[in-house]
């Protein structure tokens, strides 16, 4: 399929701009993203096609908006909830407990 | 605000992404999906224990022993798993060897596959839009952003990565380094020259 992933060869994309001395995780929540994908992929809870698929469905304006690990996270929350392991109420009533606890 | 069906794309901004991990493992953790001690040695295993530092062994193994550099060739895969390394992102190996006359880089347009047994998790730019969009059109122009010049004699060949196979490079090893040690050798592999955006400088 064609879409916005397909990045080869497209312009306008700006420079790359490396870091040096970059660290393997920017963020505690890109280190719990990366565990709990690992986690779920190891155990088995969808293969690496359903994991590019569901990224491959974000929307283009927020692809290209969100960094790397948001993607992972939309591909987890949505195929956890796509194989009937959470529903998608389960997932804003923890969000909306956690958000009142926090503030 | 206008009525809509609430399917999978939300139309109101996502809350953020601390909050849904923490929300999305919590009930991992509750319904038993996930188990805490397996996720935290998951998350140590690849930010402490995997990184450039195997590829580099490997490429010092390459330049000092020439029968292990000829099945590292012939077998990618096997070659390295004699090292020690396999694993996930790294069941199907290509290593690729630069030359006088073949400068070659590895790029995944398509999202982000990366040999993490040899070189750990890919940094950010190797996944970010600029370099997958470009690397492929414009690589000398790419390269030159790295701050890497290749002679105009030089073919630069790109690598497109894909699930199912990964590529290391084999970067050239530097004038002036016949006396070294493979650790020592080693020390001076870095991750971009095993990417192909980086060379490594003959010592001083």
């Amino acid at each position: 399929m064609n879409g916005v992933h397909d990045l080869g060869g497209m312009h306008g994309m700006g420079p790359i701009d490396p870091e040096a001395n970059e660290p393997v995780f920017h963020d505690e929540w890109e280190r719990r993203v990366f565990g709990v994908v690992i986690a779920t992929f190891g155990g088995g809870n969808y293969d690496v096609d359903q994991f590019r698929h569901a990224i491959e469905l974000m929307g283009a304006a927020n692809y290209l908006s969100t960094s790397y690990y948001e993607h992972w996270l939309h591909m987890v929350e949505t195929l956890m909830v796509e194989n009937g392991t959470i529903t998608r109420d389960e997932l804003d009533a923890e969000q909306a407990k956690l958000a009142k606890e926090a503030a | 605000m206008a009525k809509h069906d609430h399917t999978h794309e939300h139309t109101a901004p996502p809350s953020d992404p601390a909050l849904r991990v923490k929300a999305l493992e919590s009930l991992l953790l509750e319904k038993g999906v996930i188990d805490a001690e397996a996720l935290d040695e998951i998350i140590d295993t690849y930010e402490n224990k995997t990184g450039p530092r195997n590829g580099a062994a490997v490429v010092a193994r390459a330049w000092v022993d020439p029968d292990y550099k000829k099945r590292l060739l012939e077998d990618g895969t096997g070659a390295i798993a004699e090292m020690g390394f396999s694993g996930i992102q790294g069941e199907d190996m290509l290593v690729v060897e630069n030359t006088a006359e073949v400068h070659n880089m590895v790029v995944c347009t398509l999202c982000s596959c990366y040999p993490w047994p040899t070189l750990g998790l890919p940094p950010v730019w190797y996944k970010a839009a600029p370099y997958r969009s470009r690397a492929v059109s414009d690589p000398r122009g790419v390269l030159a952003e790295f701050g890497v010049e290749i002679a105009d004699d030089t073919e630069v060949r790109v690598w497109d990565s894909n699930a199912e196979l990964r590529y290391l490079v084999l970067p050239v090893r530097p004038e002036g380094t016949d006396g070294m040690s493979e650790d020592e050798l080693a020390a001076m592999v870095t991750r971009d020259s095993m990417i192909g955006t980086g060379v490594i400088q003959a010592p001083k």
